[in-house]
């Protein structure tokens, strides 16, 4: 993947020269799926990434002709293979599914046709996954190359176990891991080097799982919520199927077909929107590499402190100052690298666990991940746009947190690749 | 025995492959950042450049890190030895460098129950005939 100079990524970063100068103001989702049939059009990825826009937009109180800026991740499916390699070649379907633009992935350039926008300058699907996408929207507004931007997020899922790869050989980069066998079993490895270097244990992420599911099952566009809305046990966590050594089944995020969109405009045309601005006051990038071939919990820690301690030097907070923090979870055995390296509510490094004992629940004082993460809705990933977003406007629901919602950091998606977002009411 | 999936040198791992074929087990090494290598790349990780670069023998020995067990895997050709053993281990003159191996004794036994691996056990590196002519390092705990 293409790391493009937009990022901030080289330390020290400083704090953001376009703080304040863009706003995060709207968000639309579409309805949230297992699975596309493959054949029903009016739920494809296109049809729903056209709802989600047009929700976007309506939340904002504009319309196509406000926007000059697309900006998404058109593979349909973030981290690497589009969803078309995988499940392609198909048959077509008269204009506009006469590709696989539309059905598996969503470019700018489709939307930008199917939707009408007349006024866009600025176009790039290259961005991935949502944390790089909204802070490379932040960038290009306080930048100027586009005064209002709608972020798009198209997740796909089609018929079929997800990513399985059938083939007897390995090549490229797949040589080092395939040959012996080594798969999702790399989560787990690192999870139990953490147990043991901690002296904790895989049952012990219990009612972080289960709080998580809580949470989504109040958001209406979680998969879960829509699908699935019966309670989820520490028992049904503690028997759920291993996958590899300590990851069970409901450590794995569930793939899902949904489609989320996001209005982010400047400072000065956010006061006319509908909404309250939510202004960005930092977006931090990092890509690592393993010292090795394994990703071992050194490399972990050492890469979770560096992207706090980069999230921290550009927006100038502290831990203090988050109210709403929202660490990515899927998988759910990666949450505890961030809580404590960005050493939220104190956590330090190794007692991630002894936090999720005690008082995590959404209207306490530790609201974690107050949407639910990934294991409350689904493999959408946008929960952690739209509930930090939620929050700071004070329109929750049932999800708001009782204390004070000022300041969010948000953060995905993998320790080894990693995006962080800071938001605020201030305009800082 | 042969192996589920079997790897396909590139150019750039080729010569790991073809000293495997002959019972060697080496990686690259760049002179000018003073480091190993692996797996092989096409330049040194850390200056970006391949003016440095060379392959290295390395001693095969190596120390157990950790180990994971895959029960339901991603790769199909797996599928029938589940649930069988990953084992990581560090060369033992460089401990960042890692590998890994599904020991040679355990594989393809589709394990009942979790081994008993120590972690810290001295393991020397053997090769084994993952398909006809293409021999993958794997390891042996040293008793
Ligand atoms: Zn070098």
């Amino acid at each position: 993947m293409a790391r493009e100079n937009w990022e901030r990524n080289h330390d020290p970063v400083g704090i953001w020269n376009g703080r304040g100068k863009a706003a995060l103001i709207a968000r639309g989702h579409s309805p949230t799926d297992r699975r596309w049939d493959g054949e029903t059009l009016e739920k494809s990825l296109g049809a729903y990434m056209m709802i989600a826009v047009q929700n976007a937009l309506d939340d904002a109180g504009i319309t196509v002709d406000d926007v000059d800026g697309i900006i998404g991740s058109a593979g349909g499916q973030p981290n690497g293979a589009p969803l078309s390699d995988v499940w392609g070649p198909r048959d077509y379907f008269d204009p506009p599914y006469d590709s696989e633009d539309g059905l598996t992935h969503v470019t700018g350039q489709w939307l930008r046709q199917q939707m009408g926008f007349k006024n866009i300058k600025y176009i790039n699907n290259h961005g991935d996954p949502i944390w790089n996408l909204i802070g490379q929207a932040a960038q290009a507004i306080a930048d100027g190359r586009a005064e209002t931007v709608v972020v798009t997020y198209p997740n796909g899922n089609l018929p079929g176990r997800y990513h399985q790869d059938p083939s007897n050989e390995a090549r490229g980069g797949a040589v080092w891991p395939n040959t012996w066998g080594w798969g999702l079993s790399g989560q787990g490895f690192t999870f139990n080097q953490y147990c043991q270097k901690y002296g904790t244990n895989h049952d012990r992420m219990a009612p972080f799982v289960v709080q998580e599911r809580k949470n989504g099952l109040l958001w209406e566009h979680s998969y879960y919520a829509q699908h699935e809305p019966g309670e989820f046990t520490e028992e049904d966590y503690l028997n759920g199927r291993m996958i590899a050594r300590d990851l069970s089944i409901f450590d794995c995020d569930r793939p899902v077909l949904a489609a989320a969109a996001y209005v982010m405009t400047t400072a000065e045309k956010a006061k006319d929107m509908k909404q309250t601005p939510v202004y960005i006051w930092d977006h931090t990038e990092s890509l690592f590499s393993p010292r090795s071939l394994v990703q071992t919990i050194d490399d972990t820690e050492e890469w979770t402190d560096i992207q706090a301690q980069r999230s921290y030097n550009g927006s100038g907070i502290t831990a203090d100052d988050i109210d709403v923090f929202a660490p990515y979870d899927g998988f759910a055995v990666f949450t505890q690298y961030y809580i404590e390296a960005w050493g939220w509510r104190g956590v330090k490094r190794g007692e991630s666990h002894d936090f999720y004992a005690g008082d995590i629940s959404l209207k306490g004082p530790n609201p974690l991940n107050s949407g639910g993460g990934n294991m409350g809705t689904g493999r959408m990933r946008t929960v952690f746009i739209t509930d930090p977003l939620e929050q700071l406007q004070n329109r929750a629901g049932e999800r708001q947190i009782t204390g004070r919602a000022e300041i969010a950091v948000s953060h995905g998606v993998l320790p080894i690749t990693a995006g962080t977002v800071v938001m605020s009411t201030n305009p800082g | 025995m042969a192996r589920p999936i079997v790897p396909v040198p590139d150019p750039v791992s080729q010569p790991f492959w073809d000293a495997c074929n002959e019972g060697k087990l080496i990686v690259q090494y760049c002179s000018i950042c003073d480091r190993r290598q692996y797996p092989p790349e096409a330049t040194c990780r850390d200056c970006g450049f391949d003016f440095h670069l060379s392959w290295q023998e390395t001693s095969g020995r190596a120390k157990i890190v950790g180990y994971s067990i895959t029960y339901d895997s991603r790769l199909v050709q797996w599928h029938p030895l589940q649930p069988f053993l990953n084992v990581i281990v560090a060369l033992e003159e460089d401990p960042v460098i890692n590998f890994h191996t599904n020991l040679i004794d355990d594989f393809g036994t589709n394990l009942t129950e979790e081994p008993d691996i120590p972690i810290g056990a001295t393991c020397e590196v053997q090769f084994v005939e993952a398909a006809p002519g293409r021999m993958i390092p794997e390891w042996k705990i040293v008793k």
